[in-house]
């Protein structure tokens, strides 16, 4: 150890500089102390009490003395870095401070941004709440994505936001769309005069998708989140968002879409509805048709059949169109082409779906015709699975289940494990019919289609040009990120059956697999 | 009324920023936050605090904490002996700095520090006599904050010691700190040999009244001014007093030139000031504390009125609740030392200091003084980097202190316990650093931050007071 003292004159360093620079050199390899100061003699005496010199050396207080100690071979270094550091800076770009710093909460975001008027929220869920219930109280309407959010939770944000006339939706809202904006999982869909209300985000994207391919537009499109029509929460949402349209001179139709909901909540959300004197088209899925009644209300039972309607009746045309069934003719036609190349022992219907709520749709339209159904999220007759990862007889699966999405992204999203799945049901040789659901929008991965085409085109390769039958509906439209048309290219060019809408595929591949079984 | 549906949409998004892409696309206005869990990840709190954000009882209140603090007027008005100054105070009480602390639990420079200010009262000869008596609970030990006061590290005051006297024009209310010593041994470090005893003697004797009639003759002095012109020469008026210091000597000497002292006696006195940079600090401390007095006790405001260290624990305490202190332990601060001291010789953060962050100097007014964000060997952008970030946790701005850094805005002043729970941005607080032994004295300085739990506790008792 050597330790070495260097004076510089007339260099005058602030003693906080100093100091940072002698704990830089301090940590150099080699160096065990450092230490710059002033040769004030209250410093030389601090230098002396610590030991770092033995001797008071002869210097002005306009003195600038550096003492380091270390290896012999490592003081040189140090010294230049010492010196390097002493030397004057230019100043940085940034001083004087013109960088911007990035609001890190809802309520500094709303300060740089005080004519913002909805906030999109999608935390973790545990916050989510707190998040939104922020954003009500600074009089902002919201669209919360996040789910896991209580049912007290839920109320209180939705009686705040109704005693504000605020716009809540969610939580668990997956999709809106606001004039002609698509929010979260969203399509790019014409603007026009139909406005939709729904508890369901597939829903809502199949209901919106259908409009504007059948010519039509959409004014707005409210998400209410799944628990909204409960008997606890009270159609809250839906309740606004009827008051919202009512008050909108754009919107001309509104469709409703949800669930079969408590009775007492259906009852107030049809009179409501009945009340704006609007034409009003409502699909509860499931539900009995002949409950769903009033002034200017028109039942629908599929969502197919109620984008018809809803758009019939824009164009002021008679609203009659009805979902295909298993006797029609166009259908019956198209299955027997499809039959053709099912083999025995291929008799089974695997449904694997993205969207929720098409698996659902898909169970209420197979039940009366299927007796032996299996779910991870049954509908009706339809059973519960042993197993959602091992598929038995006529199965239809929710990819987006928690089951499947735990710590993994939605399926939507990802489509690695819906691919996985169909490599596996291919490869079942009593699987006749793999019935397909894909989404397109805002939110989706980029190019579903292409995905689902590789996989599909890898286990006919496989299989040597055997295997079961692919039936599939896109839900998009042409102005989509991934365009409708080149999605729907991607599939017919693997031989994927392309149906018009969820309930026309989920017939056909009905009609096939009673002919496989014949 | 914010409506989407007559309106143009113009959005927030919070949490997945690809959800942001559709309103790109669509040319819609859209802010993205880079979020991060309120209330260090406590939901139940981030519940409680969202309940009571934008409510009209608590805005109301804070609009009139706030409006107190920046009306205030503090004037030095005089110097006293504590005992006969501070309302409250009795014969054998000594104050100390930070929260309530039973002498058993105090960190090594704090008793060390009372050990002294015995010896100094002549209530024990010896050093081990008057640690008998402290131990024995025979001196009333008290918060120098419970009654008005508040002193730098140690933050020791006894019944004979000298005060500073700073009365707020405007509601008339008193604040009280003790002299500034200089630096190496003294009494707020633990010290207390002879020379650091003689040095408290001479301060009470000679300094105290030559300072008393200084004051008398100028007639009073106005703090505030005199705060915010140091704040345009370097000084963030914490742990840089330089330029305060001088500007504060300006106006002294002349005074004090007129007194009826001895000659000597003056010419020493202004020699004691001329050559210690910290002199100004605890007149900056009485004024910050007048500030916040005048703030403290509107119910339900959440405006935070002290944050003050024991070297133990850290305590802060709003206005909603004057009486109540919300503590945890005292964090250990992030600095440089001096030659010969490292980390593991620290005590944790001390003093009252803090006093001056929680009235928008100090950390908070830290692109004043560039130098001081060296010791965390930061630069210069991060010094106004650092007084921005406090502006999102303050009730407003203080025009009374401008940063010339900043375009001559005001510094970040009124911090509001619901903003600091929201966006987890802590105070900053620049302190030097205390030996952990008594009697060492300051071995480094740097930069700390309020710890958030005295926040959250803080802001569950305001929720159950609205909720209630």
């Amino acid at each position: 150890m050597e330790t070495r003292t260097k004076i510089y004159q007339n260099i005058y360093q602030d003693s906080v500089a100093l100091m940072r620079i002698s704990a830089t050199i301090s940590d150099m390899p080699g160096i065990e102390q450092a230490s710059g100061l002033m040769g004030t003699t209250t410093n030389l005496d601090l230098l002396l009490e610590s030991g770092l010199l033995d001797a008071r050396p002869n210097t002005k207080p306009s003195d600038l003395l550096f003492v380091i100690k270390g290896k012999p071979e490592a003081l040189d270094d140090a010294f230049t870095a010492a010196e390097i550091a002493l030397a004057p800076k230019e100043s940085s770009e940034s001083s004087g401070g013109v960088k911007r710093l990035a609001p890190t909460s809802l309520l500094g975001a709303l300060e740089e941004a005080p004519m913002a008027n909805l906030a999109l929220i999608s935390t973790p869920g545990e916050f989510a709440a707190a998040e939104a219930m922020k954003a009500l109280r600074a009089g902002l309407n919201v669209l919360l994505f996040s789910d896991n959010i209580s049912v007290e939770q839920e109320i209180i944000l939705k009686k705040y936001a109704a005693e504000k006339s605020l716009l809540f939706m969610g939580p668990d809202c997956g999709t809106a769309i606001i004039s002609g904006v698509p929010l979260a999982f969203a399509n790019v869909v014409r603007q026009g005069n139909i406005g939709i209300i729904g508890a369901s985000g597939t829903g809502i994207q199949q209901v919106s998708s259908l409009i504007d391919q059948l010519g039509s537009g959409v004014s707005h499109a409210i998400g209410t989140g799944g628990h909204d029509l409960s008997k606890e929460v009270g159609g809250l949402t839906m309740l606004a968002g009827i008051h919202a349209l009512a008050n909108d001179p754009q919107t001309k139709v509104i469709t409703l879409i949800s669930k079969p909901p408590a009775k007492e909540v259906a009852d107030k959300v049809l009179a409501a509805a009945s009340k704006t004197g609007k034409p009003i088209v409502v699909n509860f899925l499931g539900a009995d048709a002949s409950q769903i009644k009033g002034p200017h209300i028109t039942a629908a039972s599929t969502l197919e059949e109620a984008a018809h309607r809803a758009v019939a009746l824009d164009k002021g045309e008679a609203a009659d169109f009805t979902s295909a069934g298993p006797d029609d003719l166009g259908i019956n036609e198209r299955s027997k082409i499809i039959a053709r190349t099912i083999k025995s022992p291929q008799r089974y219907l695997r449904g694997l779906y993205t969207g929720g709520t098409f698996c659902y749709e898909a169970q209420l339209l197979l039940q009366n015709h299927l007796s032996d159904i299996c779910s991870n999220g049954p509908v009706g007759n339809a059973q519960k699975m042993t197993s959602p990862f091992r598929s038995e007889g006529h199965t239809v699966i929710d990819l987006g289940d928690d089951v499947f999405t735990r710590g993994k992204p939605h399926p939507m999203i990802d489509p690695t494990p819906r691919n996985e799945r169909i490599l596996q049901e291919a490869n079942d040789p009593e699987t006749a019919v793999i019935l397909l659901d894909v989404v397109l929008g805002y939110g989706s991965h980029d190019d579903p289609a292409g995905e689902l085409a590789k996989t599909i085109g890898a286990a006919r390769t496989s299989l040597k040009g055997s295997g079961p039958a692919y039936i599939a509906s896109i839900c998009g439209t042409v102005n989509d990120p991934q365009n409708l048309a080149d999605q729907k290219a991607k599939l017919e060019a693997e031989g994927v059956t392309l149906c018009a809408s969820n309930a026309e595929a989920v017939i056909l591949a009905l009609q096939v697999v009673k002919r496989s079984q014949q | 009324m914010k409506n989407i549906i007559s309106d143009p949409l113009n959005v927030i998004n919070v949490g997945l920023a690809k959800f942001a892409d559709p309103f790109v696309a669509h040319s819609v206005p859209v802010i993205s936050c880079q979020w991060q869990p309120p209330a260090g990840g406590v939901a139940e709190t981030a519940w409680q605090l969202a309940q009571i954000t934008n409510n009209p009882i608590v805005e109301a209140a804070n609009e009139i904490a706030f409006s107190r603090y920046l009306e205030a007027n503090p004037i030095l008005t005089g110097v006293g002996t504590a005992v006969d100054s501070i309302p409250g105070m009795g014969s054998k009480q000594i104050l100390h700095s930070g929260p309530p602390v039973a002498w058993r639990d105090m960190c090594g420079p704090q008793q060390g520090a009372i050990i002294g200010a015995i010896l100094f009262e002549g209530w024990s000869s010896t050093a081990e006599d008057a640690q008998k008596l402290a131990k024995n609970g025979d001196i009333e030990l008290t918060p120098a904050q419970h009654l008005n006061a508040v002193g730098p590290m140690a933050g020791i005051i006894s019944p004979s010691m000298p005060v500073w006297i700073v009365k707020n024009e405007m509601l008339g209310n008193l604040t009280y700190c003790n002299f500034n010593e200089g630096l190496g041994k003294v009494l707020r470090f633990g010290a207390y040999s002879d020379d650091v005893l003689n040095r408290l003697r001479w301060m009470a004797d000679v300094l105290a009244p030559v300072l008393q009639e200084a004051v008398e003759i100028m007639g009073g002095l106005e703090l505030k001014p005199l705060m915010a012109s140091a704040l345009h020469m370097g000084d963030e008026v914490h742990n840089r007093n330089a330029a305060a210091t001088s500007l504060f000597f300006r106006k002294l000497a002349p005074a004090a030139l007129q007194g009826s002292a001895d000659k000597a006696q003056i010419s020493e006195a202004l020699s004691f000031i001329a050559g210690n940079d910290h002199f100004f600090l605890n007149l900056s401390m009485a004024a910050c504390k007048s500030m916040l007095d005048a703030a403290s006790g509107v119910e339900n405001s959440s405006m935070v009125t002290v944050m003050a260290r024991n070297g133990v624990q850290f305590g802060i305490r709003i206005s909603a609740f004057p009486d109540r202190w919300f503590v945890t332990e005292a964090p250990l601060v992030e600095g440089l030392f001096f030659p010969g001291y490292t980390g593991a010789d620290a005590a944790p953060d001390l003093g009252d200091s803090a006093i001056t962050e929680t009235a928008g100097v100090g950390g908070f007014a830290m692109a004043a003084s560039p130098a001081i964000v060296q010791f965390v060997g930061g630069d210069v952008a991060q010094a106004v980097e650092n007084s921005r970030k406090m502006q999102r946790i303050t009730l407003g701005r203080n025009s009374a202190f401008t940063l010339p850094m900043l375009d001559f805005a005001g510094t970040a002043a009124g911090i509001d316990i619901r903003k600091v729970v929201d966006t987890g941005i802590l105070p900053i607080i620049n302190t030097g650093i205390a030996h952990k032994d008594a009697g060492v004295g300051q071995i480094g300085a740097g930069l700390t931050a309020a710890p958030l739990e005295c926040f959250t506790q803080a802001l569950r008792a305001l929720y159950y007071n609205l909720n209630t």
